[in-house]
């Protein structure tokens, strides 16, 4: 089978306050260290997972500026490791700068395209920085394939049928469709796997195909901020809420410490009469 | 209609969702609200929707939107929406709610603006209030384009009232088309969460990464939850690194919780965490990093080891019952 993995290279959420540039009123990504979005891996290593099972080859597709392509080498790496055919796309130029969640999807439809046929596509859920958590959807209608979103299994593939089970508020729900399909994994689903030095060396020789969305017959009411169908407006700091007391140890022993703290918080749980 | 506003009812269950009350209270508040209610539902579903602020609720209560997910509520609702054409339509962040909303936008070409807190309408378009990354920055976000006007609303972002009023029904078939039939649902598990639910908890005592393994979570912190009758949440990471199931998660991509008092332990305040717990009425953090992010909002500030402090701390308040 032929999966294709689609995912977020973000800017290392561990590292870093994020902040918003206040000209662009967008994410500020340039000049941070970028990594693999931790949920781009995990649909990685559900696709490892598939493929070890089935065989076939994984493809890893995301847009992103330059800063990406390290991201897109640890995905390489994780597919190189555990010795399956990779590939991998690259969305990259201005045009594609400041599209919504509709114009990604759109844009990581056209992308898809233009990869040989494909069985089934994953991607997490939501990236770990923006959240918004649809894109998966609209990609799935974009290809005109059925989406089994928030999964938090994937119980298998039958013949040409996947099924999944979904998150749900009460529990979960046995889902199934035909393939080809598009799939969105939840977070924690599974551990994504460390790349191994020889899957790391092997990631190197992959050439990623990069397009411009001119190159994918992509104009300006398709992608980037042009076509956004949404527009931050203003960008502003919201009603801080205030730092009450900070309490710290002022030297004493580490145990008498602790008991003071202990009463410190009963104190205080007392003075909102949870105790 | 320029100041109507539609409601993506939603039920889990056997009850309209909190979500869905409080974005009707706020509809109505703004303008005329509807609801559209798709799917089995209970028998006073209608009347709760209308005592919430619904003036109308289309209501499709056909089988196929339950065995079908996504696609035919999407083919009904696109429909209603280009009929009717109301100023904007609100959706909770929930799974169906996400679908539902990206299916939609999608298929209908329309914006979608996620993560709201608050909205206004004004000639004619819709502002948006967004708590972006976390609750660190406020946006205002509009739309741009003609079409429909699609909103993903936090939890808990409006309180809802009970006003007593009533709707009338609209009722909305299924759509005949077998395409639209492809995502079956084949069963549905409940699974039993043990102790108070995180979404109607007063207290809850939250553990993450600081608390250094799994094991010490799970001897530290339930322990603590049980005594003061709260219930337990996780962040992201310790979720990921498989300590605790997702349904503990609190956060963005979590439960969104507003108890009275927030309990954070071994937890340095990502913003993906903040955004989920950031509206609890107090906030006590024990954290040994002095410079985490959590201390800036919390009432109560413990820098110190959480391991040695919690077993004290649950002496004493046994002691004080």
């Amino acid at each position: 089978m032929h999966v294709v993995v689609c995912g977020k290279v973000i800017p290392d959420i561990n590292q870093l306050t994020l902040r918003i540039d206040p000209d662009t009123k967008r994410l500020h990504r340039k000049d941070e260290p970028h990594i693999l979005d931790p949920a781009a891996a995990v649909a990685v290593e559900e696709a490892l997972q598939l493929v070890e099972q089935h065989g076939g080859s994984i493809s890893f597709v995301t847009m992103g500026p330059s800063d990406a392509a390290t991201g897109i080498r640890t995905a390489l790496a994780l597919i190189s490791t555990a010795n399956i055919p990779a590939a991998a796309v690259h969305l990259l130029g201005d045009e594609f700068a400041g599209s919504d969640t509709l114009g990604t999807a759109k844009a990581l439809a056209a992308a898809i395209k233009q990869l040989p046929p494909f069985d089934l596509i994953i991607c997490g859920t939501e990236a770990s920085d923006t959240y918004a958590g649809i894109v998966p959807a609209q990609l799935a209608w974009q290809l005109g394939i059925p989406p089994l979103t928030f999964a938090n299994k994937v119980v298998g593939v039958e013949g040409n049928t996947l099924t999944i089970n979904r998150q749900s508020e009460t529990g979960y729900a046995v889902v199934k469709a035909d393939l080809p399909a598009l799939v969105s994994v939840t977070s924690g689903l599974n551990e994504p796997r460390n790349p191994s030095l020889k899957g790391i060396m092997a990631a190197r020789k992959v050439d990623v195909q990069t397009y411009s969305a001119s190159q994918l017959g992509l104009g300006p009411d398709d992608v980037g901020a042009s076509a956004a169908r949404e527009r931050v407006e203003t960008v502003g700091a919201p009603e801080a809420r205030k730092a009450g007391r900070i309490l710290e140890s002022d030297g004493q022993p580490d145990t008498v410490w602790a008991q003071q703290a202990a009463k410190e918080v009963a104190d205080f749980l007392a003075s909102l009469k949870v105790i | 209609m320029a100041d109507t506003i539609w409601v993506y009812a939603e039920v889990v269950g056997g009850a309209v969702t909190p979500t869905t009350l409080e974005m009707l209270t706020k509809a109505a508040e703004v303008g005329t609200a509807e609801a559209v209610l798709l799917g089995s539902a209970p028998a006073d579903a209608v009347a709760t929707l209308g005592a919430y602020g619904a003036s109308k609720v289309y209501r499709g209560d056909d089988p196929t939107f339950d065995s079908y997910l996504m696609l035919p509520a999407i083919e009904v609702v696109a429909s209603l929406l280009q009929a009717h054409q109301p100023a904007a339509m609100l959706f909770a962040s929930s799974y169906a709610g996400r679908d539902v909303a990206a299916g939609l936008s999608a298929k209908l070409d329309c914006g979608a603006i996620t993560d709201v807190g608050d909205f206004q309408l004004s000639d004619g378009n819709v502002k948006a209030t967004i708590p972006a990354l976390g609750g660190s920055y406020l946006a205002t976000s509009t739309f741009t384009h003609a079409g429909p006007r699609l909103l993903l609303v936090r939890p808990k972002s409006f309180e809802p009232k009970h006003t007593g009023g009533s709707a009338v029904v609209e009722a909305v078939p299924a759509p005949a088309d077998a395409a639209l039939r492809k995502v079956q649902v084949v069963d549905r598990v409940d699974v039993p969460v043990e102790g108070p639910q995180l979404d109607a908890a007063r207290a809850i005592v939250s553990g993450g990464r600081g608390l250094k393994s799994g094991e010490a979570f799970h001897a530290l912190i339930p322990p603590l939850a049980e005594l003061l009758g709260g219930a337990v949440g996780a962040t992201r990471a310790i979720v990921d690194a498989g300590w605790v199931p997702y349904a503990m998660q609190v956060g963005q991509t979590g439960k969104t919780v507003k108890p009275d008092v927030y309990i954070a332990v071994g937890i340095s305040g990502a913003i993906q965490h903040l955004a989920g717990m950031k509206q609890s009425k107090a906030i006590i953090a024990i954290n040994s990093d002095p410079l985490a992010p959590i201390f800036q909002l919390s009432d109560l500030g413990i820098v110190g080891d959480a391991a040695q402090i919690l077993p004290l701390l649950i002496d004493e308040i046994r002691e004080r019952k």
